[in-house]
């Protein structure tokens, strides 16, 4: 160890890998992970949004996952909680929807409107 | 060293800085009562004896390992203290064996007179005891683990001041005792029987074997002619048991006891301390002319031998070959003197009196027995033939001065400094000085190898060579030495080693020292004060000058050295395993 | 790097893994795998989170959700439920005391009264990775001290912070770093204390278990601030969890340059080893501690000298426990200031207790000092199981006191819990009801005192054992009447005359339940009665014939069938056959079992 600034260089890269256990005040992203999210191709969703997360070192976004959210056929699911607003329900997702979802959403705070599940069922 | 200013018992003193509490009080007559207390030795605070209070000190101090500061205020004698000494001591006395009356120190005893000081009357907390087997299977230390008060004194001395270490704590809390490692019996370990343990122990845990008893049994037998010998160094403090002040010598009255004793013939040992000066001297002289193996190391410490023996076998070859002086007597009584006086060796009892436990160990070894018989049968320590004195209740200070018997009673000044560490060094110089130079010395006394420092050296010319010589005393001493010889730091000619600190004369089988005499004088130069000044007194003070040796070389041994003598005054060593395997 | 959605925290403690979390620990990771999730869950292996109670304890983040009492068939339900499918598990959930299922690790009671800063990292890091120590600011002290403050500022931030020894003592700290830091000497040592030894007491060895860089920080810290380039910590091979890790730690310290030569650039360095001990209770005692690393047997040394100016080798040494080092680097961190404000003024900051005995949240909880001992026994503690009344607490270990019902007010300061005769000690709280007797309590701590005593002093010696005797005598009903008073003089004697720290304070136990519970003593001596009703020989059991139903519940619990009697008729106990075991009593459900 040289410096203190390398210490703090390791302290940041190594605080990333810990983050998910300190209590969150910002975004949750919720996937929905049962049987059927699953078959519907789910969890490359969820892996397309931890690294777009990562990509972009968005520290206070939480990427969960959840049971059955209810609604079968419109799977992967993904859920949006953003503090203090009201919680957007994005449906047949993909990986590249999902990078999407995070470069409009959560980065820019510009709802996919196109992939909500109120313009899916209309 | 500064000073500083102490309040005592309301008593301002001034004393050494670098002072205990201790210190400060007894030199100035404030007595604090110690047990686990030996100066420079054992300095470890453990018996609570001598705790104090101190004005702004949590608690009670220990005197011992407090140092004085300026402006300290100390109460040596206050309720709570007393309190405290009490209580501690009772605890003690309720894990002792206290079978006062049958006990070695009976009257000599510093736990006994400290619970007699204290008052104690009654040891409120009786309980179980830490009960253990006796040892007595050295044939020189006695080893009593129900009168031990685990002071630590022995360990303190066998390890830091020996350099032997084969006493220490075994086990823990209540089934703490102190002896060998590994549950061992003291003839299992490479203990050197030099008994500055027991000279060390203030209670009845550590004593000698006493053979007392063998001793009258050979003077009641008629069969049995029994001769005895006294070193040098046991009328230099035979007095003090009889309450003469210490360096009081009592050459005379010991012969004359003696001989009220019973024993047949009383010769000195200092007669054969004339007779190793020849022999050694001139094997000295054999090995410098001859490249023989240097340094040369002395040979009539048997603790130290065994010592040399089991840590440092390497300078097994550096000893001289003869034997310890009392041996070389035993061997001349068992053959020279028994053929004139046409005795047959076997029925001669020789007993030595000796300052020494470890000379119970050497009279066992099978190689000192050149007429076929043991050289010495016996060996009685200076505090046993107290001990047989009081026996025959001879009053010991109203004795006449008596003198030894005649042929191999006569000695030199030479021979009775052998008591005294640097004694044959100095003795062996006045001899070799003349033999190699042809020419009388003319000044007799070789001050550097006298006195009690640690290692003394000293560079003597004879005749253009410069021979270096050493002294050391105490095997702690000597072991440090030899590791600076080993690694060519240093490199001498001739080593004199004493396995005791201060030489024969505190010898592990000397009289007891009181606790204040410990702190008021300086014990190994009073004792030593004795033989100088009989030294001073002799008329013939050199070695080869005394008539009886020139005889018994005309007569017998023909020439230091002969074949004769080779056969009778020589001896060999061992290489000892320190913790053999099988045992 | 990697990036996970999710982590899965098992306690790898010492309590956990003897509940097999190794073994959990190795068939999560294999389902994991074998799932295809590896990718995206990470296991994390951690030390004790306190709650041992509840142990096995596995959290797994983002949720926090707080998994207790796991066994290894559950381990299945965890992956396939809550890892696979999001669902959290629902009956491995940690329940409070009033049954409700408490999903995140933050909502436990348990934890939400505590202060941690001494175990601010433990169960939150995984111990063995020295990245996880420094993303929660691991090491920055240490960069903060040596390239930003002078020796002196260090030690006045501790002086000023007003720590105290955290292993019984509370000698402030500050004052010991600044002696050692002043005594003359060419070479100067830093020892950590890691010889924890109070029965019951695991504070130190669930730091290093959990959070092991924290010391090897603090030490090097403690090596700038008195000049020591040479650091041991003493550990007990009875811990050998805690060894492994901080041995790890040193390793991975030394590998980051955090010890050894020129330590961030500066001309400082810092190196440390552990020394293992035989687990001698006594050397827990500095100057024993000392001797037993220079080689010797474990036994104290009549201070002063104190170490400060003579220690390891006559040389000025620094000697600090482990909780006392956990508690330095938020100190530097964070200010005097920040560590004043917790606790009171002259105890701040907090303690860590390991809490036992007769309590429903057995396990180690750290509070802020001055909290009510009424508070971490009845909140964090939970109580008192089985609806018994609580009797007494006991701190500070063998050398500690029992207090009494009435006094659970006492707020927990040094100096508060040394005035009612006990002592803060290393942080062991055993708490007792009414079914313990206080006479036999001593007699325990005694038994504990004499089988550890070092031997070197007789009034711990001997003294402890005559006291022990004496105990004994009276829990068997053999007191005789000057009993009493004998015991209060040996234990004045001892208290005023034994050589170390250990040996003065063995006689705390004996004097404070003779000062609080004289009449138990009393009733022990005089009326040969335990009223505890738990000195075996001192009590009969006997079967009140009013209230037995003949049920011969009692009859078939007897392990020596001493119970006999026909059904539905009053059952009747041979005392010659009885072992006093009690279980009749318990099964009985009329109460008709008597014991006095």
């Amino acid at each position: 160890m040289k410096s203190l600034e390398e210490l703090k260089k390791i302290r940041e890269e190594a605080r990333k890998k810990v983050d998910l256990r300190e209590e969150k005040k910002g975004t949750r992203i919720v996937v929905g992970m049962a049987t059927c999210g699953i078959s519907a191709g789910a969890r490359p969703v969820l892996m397309a949004l931890l690294e777009e997360a990562k990509k972009r070192n968005l520290n206070d976004v939480t990427v969960n996952q959840t049971g059955c959210i209810g609604v079968c056929r419109l799977e992967p699911i993904v859920e949006v909680y953003r503090p203090g607003e009201e919680k957007v329900t994005y449906v047949d997702m993909t990986p590249e929807k999902a990078k999407k979802v995070i470069a409009e959403h959560i980065v820019n705070g510009k709802v996919v409107t196109e992939y909500t599940i109120g313009a899916y069922e209309e | 060293m500064s000073k500083v200013t102490v309040i005592i018992d309301n008593q301002e003193v001034q004393v050494p800085a670098d002072y205990t509490v201790l210190q400060a009080a007894r030199s100035n007559n404030v007595h604090i009562p110690t047990l686990c207390y030996l100066e420079g030795i054992n300095e470890v605070g453990a018996c609570r004896m001598c705790l104090v209070e101190v004005e702004g000190a949590r608690g009670l101090q220990t005197s011992c390992t407090l140092k004085v500061s300026d402006g300290m205020v100390v109460k040596t004698n206050t309720k709570k203290v007393r309190e405290a000494r009490k209580a501690t001591l009772e605890l003690l006395l309720s894990d002792h064996d206290r079978e006062c009356l049958t006990c070695d120190r009976n009257r000599n005893c510093e736990l006994q007179t400290l619970a007699e000081e204290l008052g104690i009357k009654d040891v409120a907390f009786e309980g179980e005891k830490n009960v253990n087997y006796e040892d007595t299977s050295s044939p020189s230390i006695v080893r009593d683990p129900n009168k031990c008060i685990l002071c630590g004194r022995c360990v303190g001395v066998c390890n830091d001041v020996q350099k032997v270490g084969v006493l220490g704590f075994t086990n823990r809390g209540f089934d703490t005792v102190v002896g060998p490692a590994f549950d061992k019996k003291m003839d299992e370990i490479p203990c050197i029987n030099c008994g500055q343990c027991i000279a060390a122990c203030p209670v009845g845990a550590l004593k000698e074997k006493e053979e007392i008893d063998y001793v009258w049994e050979a003077i009641e037998d008629d069969n049995k002619h029994v001769v005895v010998q006294t070193a040098p160094a046991v009328r230099a403090a035979l007095g003090e048991e009889f309450g003469l002040k210490m360096g009081t010598s009592v050459t005379g009255k010991m012969v004359a006891a003696l001989r009220r004793l019973g024993f047949d013939k009383i010769f000195d040992t200092d007669f054969a301390a004339d007779l190793t000066i020849m022999e050694e001297g001139h094997e000295l002289l054999d090995r410098l002319q001859n490249g023989g193996k240097l340094p040369m190391i002395t040979s009539c410490s048997p603790g130290w031998i065994k010592y040399c023996e089991h840590y440092y076998p390497e300078f097994i070859d550096n000893l001289s070959s003869c034997k310890s002086p009392h041996e070389m007597l035993g061997a001349v009584i068992k053959s020279y003197y028994a053929e004139i006086n046409d005795i047959d060796p076997k029925d001669i009892y020789v007993v030595s009196i000796m300052p020494c436990t470890a000379k119970k160990f050497e009279a066992d070894r099978e190689e000192l027995a050149a007429s076929g018989y043991p050289d010495v049968d016996a060996v009685l320590t200076t505090r046993e033939l107290a001990k047989m004195v009081k026996q025959t209740r001879v009053d010991f200070v109203e004795l006449p001065d008596e003198d030894f018997d005649e042929v191999l009673g006569e000695s030199t000044g030479a021979s009775v400094i052998f008591g005294a560490t640097g004694g044959v060094m100095e003795a062996a110089l006045r001899t070799v000085a003349e033999v190699v130079t042809g020419e009388q010395l003319e000044a007799l006394d070789f001050e550097q190898v006298r006195g009690t420092k640690g290692i003394k050296e000293a560079t003597v010319n004879l005749n253009g060579t410069e021979v270096k010589v050493a002294v050391v005393h105490s095997t702690g001493q000597a072991s440090k030495l030899l590791d600076q010889v080993k690694s060519g730091e240093k490199d001498y000619h001739f080593i004199e080693v004493m396995g005791c600190p201060g030489g024969c004369v505190t010898g592990g089988g000397q009289p007891h020292i009181k606790p204040e005499d410990r702190f008021k004088k300086d014990v190994k130069a009073e004792r030593a004060k004795a033989l100088y000044t009989e030294d001073k007194s002799k008329k013939i003070r050199k070695s080869h000058e005394n008539p009886m040796i020139k005889k018994i070389y005309d007569d017998y041994f023909e020439k230091p050295n002969s074949h004769k003598a080779h056969e009778l005054l020589h001896t060999h060593y061992v290489k000892r395993e320190n913790y053999p395997l099988d045992k | 790097m990697e990036l996970y959605r999710s982590h899965v925290l098992i306690c790898r403690g010492t309590g956990c893994t003897s509940s097999k979390s190794d073994d959990m620990e190795v068939k999560l990771n294999e389902l994991i795998k074998e799932k295809e999730l590896d990718k995206e869950v990470k296991v994390v292996r951690t030390g004790c989170f306190g709650l041992c109670e509840a142990g096995p304890i596995i959290v797994v983040y983002p949720e926090g959700a707080f998994y207790s009492h796991v066994k290894l068939e559950d381990i299945d339900e965890i992956v396939e439920e809550h890892l696979l499918k999001g669902r959290i598990v629902d009956r491995l959930l940690y329940k409070g005391e009033e049954e409700e299922k408490i999903k995140s690790v933050n909502e436990v009671t348990f934890y939400k009264k505590q202060k941690r800063v001494a175990l601010k990292n433990c169960g939150v890091i995984d111990p063995e990775d020295i990245n996880e120590y420094i993303a929660y600011d691991g090491y920055m002290a240490l960069g903060k001290v040596l390239t930003e403050m002078e020796p002196k500022d260090v030690i006045n931030v501790i002086k000023d912070s007003g720590l105290r020894g955290r292993g019984g003592g509370g000698f402030p700290s500050g004052l010991k770093w600044d002696f050692t830091s002043k005594a003359e000497g060419d070479q100067k040592y830093v020892l950590c204390n890691a010889d924890e030894g109070d029965p019951g007491a695991f504070m130190d060895r669930s730091i290093l278990e959990g959070d092991p860089h924290a010391v090897v920080e603090a030490m090097a810290i403690a090596g700038y601030a008195v000049g020591a380039n040479q650091g041991y910590v003493y550990i007990r091979a009875e811990y050998p969890i805690a060894v492994e890790r901080l041995q790890l730690a040193i390793d991975h310290a030394r590998e980051k340059g955090l010890l050894g030569e020129n330590i961030f650039g500066t001309d400082f360095n810092f190196d440390m080893e552990i020394r293992l001990g035989a687990g001698a209770f006594v050397c827990g005692e500095e100057t024993a501690l000392i001797a037993s690393i220079e080689g010797e047997r474990g036994m104290p040394r009549n201070k002063p000298p104190f170490p400060a100016n003579s220690g390891l080798w006559q040389k000025p040494t620094l000697i600090n426990n482990v909780e006392t080092y956990a508690n330095v680097n938020q100190i530097i961190l964070n200010g005097a200031d920040w560590f004043k404000d917790i606790g009171t003024e002259k105890s701040p900051g907090t303690k860590v207790f390991a809490l036992g005995g007769k309590i429903n949240n057995t396990g180690l909880v750290e509070i802020p000092m001055g909290t009510p001992l009424k508070e971490v026994i009845y909140e964090i503690g939970g109580g008192i199981p089985n609806g018994k009344k609580f009797k007494a607490v006991q701190t500070g270990g063998p050398s500690g006191g029992c207090i009494p019902a009435d006094l659970i007010d006492t707020p927990i300061t040094y100096d508060s819990l040394t005035e009612i005769g006990s002592m803060m000690g290393s942080g062991g709280m055993i708490v007792m009801d009414e079914e313990t007797c206080m006479v036999d309590i001593a007699r325990f701590f005694l038994d504990f005192t004499v089988e550890e005593s070092c031997g070197k002093c007789p009034p711990c010696r001997i003294g402890t054992k005559r006291m022990l005797e004496i105990l004994e005598r009276i829990t068997s009903g053999n007191g005789e009447a000057e009993d009493i008073d004998k015991l209060e003089r040996l234990a004045e004697n001892i208290k005023s005359s034994a050589l170390c720290g250990l040996g003065q304070t063995a006689p705390n136990p004996v004097l404070s339940t003779l000062k609080y519970f004289r009449d138990e003593y009393e009733a022990h001596v005089n009326e040969k009665t335990c009223p505890a009703g738990t000195c075996k020989d001192l009590v009969s059991y006997s079967i009140d014939p009013e209230a037995c139903k003949g049920c011969t519940l009692c009859a078939k619990a007897c392990p020596v069938d001493a119970i006999s009697g026909e059904r539905k008729e009053a059952h009747v106990i041979d005392q010659d056959k009885c072992i006093k075991c009690g279980a009749c009593e318990e099964k009985c459900p009329f109460g008709a079992i008597i014991n006095k």
